[in-house]
């Protein structure tokens, strides 16, 4: 068997540090795995959050080399194991000990959103009718697992730390589904232009290459909704092309 | 939504726990770019040898004013400026350098390499302030939909001038013959590329049917948006194969003009 070396994080809020572990590694296993191994045998008071270790909870994200991932989903086979494998928690959220971090402001975050508001119903049995493409549009986003690896990794948030005037990738995603939702008659462009700062995401798709689910978070959520805060305040002649349209059917 | 109590401590430029070359992404985007703007101001500036036969470069292209047979209202004009340098290309090439400039793909992309903000996914920045695209210079990237709108008009005159390219005009008979050169080829495959990376645009995608929260109930709406939607899944491709091609069209019409290369036809 072959033996890698992991620095881990150690520590909490006050103080920290990487801490050497070597332990036997095998064939399949991903970093939870040797992180699970260590805390069995090495470090009994290692803390890490898990849960599913298949890729499906969310609650293992770390930073794994430097990037954020989920260390369920990271074949050790994929690193460079004659170096030691640096495994830290989300630089993002205040550190609770070790790996676990502090998501909680992710919570209060989706609280802040106008929630789904769909039509009347289409029928008098209070069912609706959608087109099976306008489902599949909004689909990709429901995939997400809510691992915040996107909100980790944003430098707005990781850097700037602008907590107080941007929700982050995540909620972005979670404003898309709602606002391109075939049934929702919500509006959310105003907060979205304003409270929500969608203005502050720079498209370095940062969060789209850390999603673990791959979703398009840049292309499919982010761009589309920063189009629709282009048509209601960015736009003069398209609105002045939906007021001719407008008075020409009336 | 304020943040609980916790000290977050900033990176300093270029600090990371990462291990791999991220370096060389940005690396790789800023010379590209830099290659590029430093090869078309200068074609810019040149204002000759941009036509060869019937091929005009794509940096040229309208000809709105000049003085080959490709201009649309003759030379020069006499209003002009004289302190004020001429070139043709001058007059147009805000347009698709808008267009690339306002483009999320390149948005993207020069923020990292030339701005270094970031320069790559979990690595310090340069800068404290951050302000992102809310305000003055960069709320003007809003613009972008209306360079989509120029630029799908060169697209057709650039077709146009593919056609114009497939005759030829006899020397000896000043006669115009069907023809096909590898300049006509060049300057095909240009328009081919600018239009894959143009009908892949990311506001075009909004505009032609992205807008709408059940497009289905459009056909001709959806079946756009698929389309488009198809071209934009490689929009950062299509992009860099149009920069390099639309330079190599005028470098091929450029050499072909200044008698270095030789036009060979092929019909």
């Amino acid at each position: 068997m072959k033996t890698a070396t992991f620095k881990i994080w150690r520590g909490d809020a006050q103080d920290g540090r990487f801490e050497d572990y070597s332990t036997e590694v095998s064939e399949g296993m991903v970093v939870l795995d040797a992180v699970h191994k260590i805390q069995a045998s090495q470090a009994n008071d290692l803390a890490c959050r898990w849960n599913c270790k298949a890729g499906r909870c969310g609650s293992c994200s770390a930073e794994i080399n430097g990037m954020p991932r989920l260390m369920c989903m990271t074949r050790l086979s994929d690193l460079p194991l004659e170096k030691s494998v640096t495994i830290q928690p989300m630089k993002s959220f205040p550190l609770v000990r070790d790996l676990v971090t502090d998501v909680s402001w992710n919570f209060k975050v989706k609280t802040q959103i106008k929630p789904f508001k769909p039509r009347p119903p289409d029928r008098p049995d209070g069912t609706w009718r959608m087109g099976q493409a306008d489902v599949d549009r909004v689909r990709e986003f429901r995939k997400c697992i809510e691992c915040f690896l996107c909100q980790d990794v944003c430098h707005v948030l990781r850097e700037h730390h602008q907590y107080d005037e941007f929700i982050g990738p995540r909620y972005l995603v979670y404003v898309a589904a709602l606002e391109m939702h075939p049934l929702d008659t919500e509006d959310r462009l105003p907060e979205l232009k304003q409270a929500h700062g969608v203005g502050y995401c720079n498209i370095t798709k940062c969060c789209t290459s850390a999603c673990p689910e791959s979703i398009s978070i840049t292309d499919n959520a982010i761009i589309p909704l920063k189009e629709r805060v282009v048509d209601d305040f960015y736009d003069p002649l398209g609105k002045l092309w939906k007021w001719v349209r407008s008075k020409s059917k009336t | 939504m304020a943040f609980p109590d916790v000290t977050f401590k900033r990176s300093s430029f270029g600090q990371t726990m990462r291990r791999d070359a991220w370096w060389i992404q940005p690396l790789l985007v800023f010379s590209g770019l830099s290659a590029f703007l430093t090869y078309s101001t200068w074609a810019a500036f040149q204002g000759v040898h941009y036509t060869s036969g019937p091929y005009l470069s794509p940096f040229y292209s309208p000809e709105i004013f000049g003085s080959s047979p490709h201009s649309w209202f003759g030379p020069k004009p006499g209003w002009w400026p004289g302190w004020l340098p001429f070139s043709p290309s001058l007059l147009i090439l805000w347009a698709p350098g808008g267009f690339r400039l306002t483009c999320y793909y390149y948005r993207g992309a020069y923020y990292k390499a030339f701005w270094a903000d970031p320069i790559s996914c979990t690595v310090g920045e340069p800068r404290k302030r951050y302000l992102g695209e809310r305000f003055f210079p960069l709320i003007l990237q809003n613009l972008h939909r209306y360079f989509l709108y120029v630029a799908l008009l060169f697209i057709l005159m650039l077709s146009y001038d593919v056609w114009q390219a497939m005759w030829f005009t006899d020397p000896t008979t000043d006669q115009t013959h069907f023809g096909i050169g590898v300049g006509t080829i060049v300057l095909g495959v240009n328009v081919m590329l600018l239009a894959s990376y143009t009908f892949g645009c990311h506001s075009l995608r909004h505009l032609i049917g992205g807008f709408l929260d059940e497009p289905s109930k459009s056909p001709g709406c959806m079946k756009a948006y698929s389309c488009v939607s198809c071209l934009n899944r490689r929009h950062m491709l299509w992009a860099w194969m149009s920069l390099v091609w639309v330079m190599f069209a005028d470098l091929y019409v450029r050499l072909c003009s200044m008698g270095i290369w030789t036009d060979i036809r092929l019909i």
